[in-house]
């Protein structure tokens, strides 16, 4: 155990070296284009807002089931199927039908099936239905069809709050999907997110309607943000898809911020056509059901721009801009989870750890020395080796390091220590029977190498699963723990003992005491 | 070091301590219960600095009129430094935040630095709760495998209920003084399982080759040996990692503090364990050499 061919010891001086200068690249100030990594920092100390955002479909599942219900009536129609008791649910529609088998048979029909498509991908149909007694069904999306919308939703959510949080100019957001329903959103250097969360908990669904005592296509009764109850027509004119643009601008006559927007040439045809026939009347502008504006239609608007006039501050007037450019979001998303540190405390966490970083190291390395005297040095010679390299590795995959991770570092270097005193018992022991003392060390690093092999990989287990099932912060501790397991072995089985045989080979006429 | 302290006389002591202790700490779990913080409860948790001149009534006082559920307010760390705590009545009540701190701002009339805000829906908490019990439960399974393929099944026995022993017992003091239970605590928790892991696999190394060694003698005097074998380890061990967590403890900050003395009673317990709940196991199932050789086409080094 004690013999090195020189290869060995040219490689293994050569990976501490190699690994250790990268560490050295988290005190450059400048940016260096070649070397260019650094361990980042996580949100605790840098300080930023995580937020976790979760789509809450129920409204576009009674929308979507709703749809259905015109095509379900004209298919059983069209086969001269009877129904009665048609009903339309939240969910859900029931119906009672004459014959259950002929309407199984239309139901989940695989050719040209319009009503219930049937789902390549996850070999399901979009709907299903189950029969309650005499003849009555109820028809709901299967749960794959649910996951379709869902999915459908969420991909069109990320794309939306991307764009919302973009155009605000936060530096490198992190936005990622979580799960089936979620949306994970990392703000580093936001001190407060309260404007990120208000833009994002609105829906932004803008539609221009009539304001009418009654309409063909029925009425609602809306509240405008003055207080006003206005009756409005249920037909939309035009929606926020019509779109291209829309910014903050201010009106010269009373200084009133407003928010003007350019139509494409189809919302330009609609919304000239509508004005063009109803001058006089009032035209409501109506964002997530609530009434901005319902302006007099004092003359045609053929240009296709316009302007919302509301009772604005000029922040207000920019971020409804700002909404009505990213578009709409298809569900109203919740915040379910936020965490958001302020950059002085996570300056003082980092200030703390690294203090008690410093301190710890110290008092380990002053205990193995006191305790081991020049075996000591050898093992903090490894320590100091071990602290660089796992600093190093960080920085190369560029890991993100926490304060948890901190703490991680620190426990690495109490616990790195073990090895090494495993090693330096074990060879005691077989000092006291053992004449020759470079026998002794042979028989004792390979009899205490099992023994450090298997209690390392016992806590590289916990550090594993801690990384797959933690959150945030607390990979970030899995991640320096487990990697500082692997740098301990490392350092441990071959720096320490080459270290180690330097020094028995040279006092190998001399007892040697450990 | 000390040599040669014997053990195994006072493993029917230290067991009948194990035991108590162990169903006392499930006794206080069930009844007293843990304290859960947000993140397994749900709930907002604000971390704010004042000028010293406020006090913790008159931060609970202006929240109280909100009537916004239960309100929790204590120092934290330095002089003027507050952690509330609110348990919400509602879900997604998104205004909240603004609210409280638009509240804290107005009645307290001086500058109030908002430092770290923090809300757990209802939804994610029990999530977290659930996914936390997975991964302890999963990693005490690894452990028990691992352990089954490297040694008998008697020292996987063993080796699991010292675990489940350090992780109950430590469980049990922080219920008993009520200290928070959150995502850092779960983290030290498996760290203490993997800490406690291998302090036991050092001795049922040495227990392992010494009952091939010494096949004439009682498993509880090769229990005795190995122990007093490695105790020099055991303890410099312990120290060198105590070094390391009470630095963080005293200087690492608020945050880590849970963090820290979770895990400094994990090792202490960890350690005690591996001596005189893993071992005795041992003698317990009546493991000699011959139940090492009738498994010998495992991998025994």
């Amino acid at each position: 155990m004690l013999n090195f061919s020189k290869i060995n010891i040219v490689s293994i001086y050569l990976i501490v070296f190699l690994i250790s200068i990268f560490s050295i690249l988290n005190f450059q100030t400048k940016d260096n284009i070649y070397f260019d990594k650094k361990v980042n920092l996580g949100l605790d100390l840098q300080g930023g807002s995580y937020l976790l955002l979760e789509i809450n479909s129920d409204s576009l599942v009674e929308e979507k089931i709703q749809s259905k219900v015109i095509p379900i009536k004209k298919l059983l129609r069209d086969n001269n199927l009877n129904f009665t008791n048609f009903k339309i649910n939240k969910q859900s529609l029931d119906l009672k039908v004459d014959d259950l088998k002929k309407f199984d048979l239309l139901f989940f029909s695989k050719k040209e099936n319009l009503v219930n498509p049937y789902l390549d991908n996850y070999r399901s149909f979009e709907l299903d239905y189950s029969s309650l007694e005499d003849n009555r069904v109820q028809i709901m999306f299967s749960k794959f069809g649910l996951l379709t919308i869902n999915n459908a939703a969420l991909k069109q959510s990320i794309e939306i709050v991307r764009r919302r949080i973009d155009d605000i100019g936060t530096k490198e957001p992190t936005i990622l999907q979580r799960g089936e329903k979620r949306i994970l959103v990392e703000l580093p250097g936001l001190k407060d997110p309260e404007r990120i969360k208000k833009l994002l908990g609105k829906t932004a669904q803008l539609n221009f309607r009539l304001v009418k005592e009654n309409s063909e296509f029925g009425i609602d009764e809306l509240i405008s943000e003055n207080g006003e109850k206005l009756k409005v027509s249920k037909r939309i004119i035009m929606s926020g898809e019509n779109l291209i643009d829309a910014q903050p601008s201010i009106q010269n006559q009373q200084n009133q911020p407003t928010v003007s927007f350019t139509l494409d040439r189809l919302g330009a045809q609609k919304f000239g056509r509508t004005t063009t026939d109803n001058v006089g009347k009032r035209l409501a502008i109506v964002l997530d059901n609530k009434i901005i504006s319902a302006p007099n239609i004092n003359e045609p608007i053929t240009s296709g721009n316009g302007m919302i006039s509301g009772n604005f501050t000029f922040q207000e007037a920019t971020d409804l801009a700002l909404l009505l450019r990213s578009g709409a979001l298809p569900t109203p998303l919740d915040i379910v989870e936020e965490r958001t540190v302020g950059p002085d405390l996570g300056e003082d966490s980092i200030k703390s750890g690294l203090i008690s970083l410093i301190v710890g190291f110290f008092l380990v390395i002053l205990f193995m020395l006191y305790k081991y005297k020049i075996f000591g040095v050898i093992a903090n010679t490894a320590l100091i080796a071990n602290l660089l390299m796992l600093i190093g590795i960080l920085t190369i995959l560029e890991a993100t390091l926490t304060l948890p991770g901190i703490a991680g570092i620190i426990l690495t270097v109490g616990m790195a220590v073990d090895a090494n005193v495993l090693i330096f018992e074990r060879i005691k022991e077989e000092l006291k029977t053992e004449k020759s003392s470079i026998h002794a060390f042979d028989t004792g690093y390979s009899k205490a190498k099992i023994t450090v092999l298997d209690a390392n990989i016992t806590t590289l287990i916990a550090a594993v699963i801690l990384f797959a099932f933690g959150s945030g912060p607390v990979k970030g501790f899995a991640i320096t723990l487990g990697i500082g397991i692997i740098t301990t072995l490392f350092t441990a089985y071959f720096l320490a003992r080459h270290l180690t045989s330097i020094l028995v080979l040279k006092n190998k006429n001399r007892e040697i005491k450990i | 070091m000390i040599e040669n302290i014997n053990f195994v006389s006072k493993f029917r002591i230290a067991n009948i301590a194990s035991i108590l202790i162990f169903f006392l700490s499930i006794l206080f779990i069930i009844f007293k219960g843990l304290n859960y913080g947000i993140d397994f409860k749900g709930g907002t948790l604000i971390e704010m600095r004042t000028e010293q001149s406020i006090n913790a009534a008159s931060i609970r006082e202006s929240l109280n009129s909100m009537n916004v559920g239960d309100i929790n307010v204590k120092k934290f760390g330095k002089e003027g430094d507050y952690l509330i705590k609110v348990e919400e009545k509602k879900k997604n009540n998104s205004e909240l935040i603004p609210q409280i701190k638009k509240n804290l701002s107005d009645s307290l009339n001086s500058d109030v630095d908002f430092r770290r805000v923090e809300n757990v829906g209802p939804k994610v908490s029990s999530e977290l709760l659930e996914s936390s019990i997975i991964a302890i439960s999963l990693a005490l399974a690894a452990m028990l495998f691992y352990i089954w393929v490297r040694f008998e099944w008697q020292f996987s026995v063993g080796s699991i209920v010292a675990l489940l022993h350090d992780v109950v017992i430590t469980l049990g003091i922080f219920s008993v003084l009520s200290l928070e239970i959150n995502l850092s605590i779960i983290a030290a928790v498996l760290t203490i399982v993997g800490y406690s892991m291998n302090d036991t696999v050092v001795i049922y190394d040495r227990i392992r080759e010494n009952l091939l060694k010494y096949t004439k003698i009682s498993i509880s005097d090769v229990a005795n040996l190995s122990i007093n074998e490695t105790l020099s380890r055991t303890i410099i061990t312990s120290i060198t990692t105590l070094l390391a967590l009470v630095s963080i403890y005293v200087l690492g900050g608020e945050i880590l503090r849970g963090f820290s003395f979770a895990m400094i009673l994990g090792v202490i317990i960890g350690t005690y364990s591996s001596i005189f709940v893993a071992s005795p196991i041992l003698k317990f199932f009546k493991v000699s050499y011959k139940t090492l050789e009738k498994e010998k086409e495992k991998i025994v080094p």
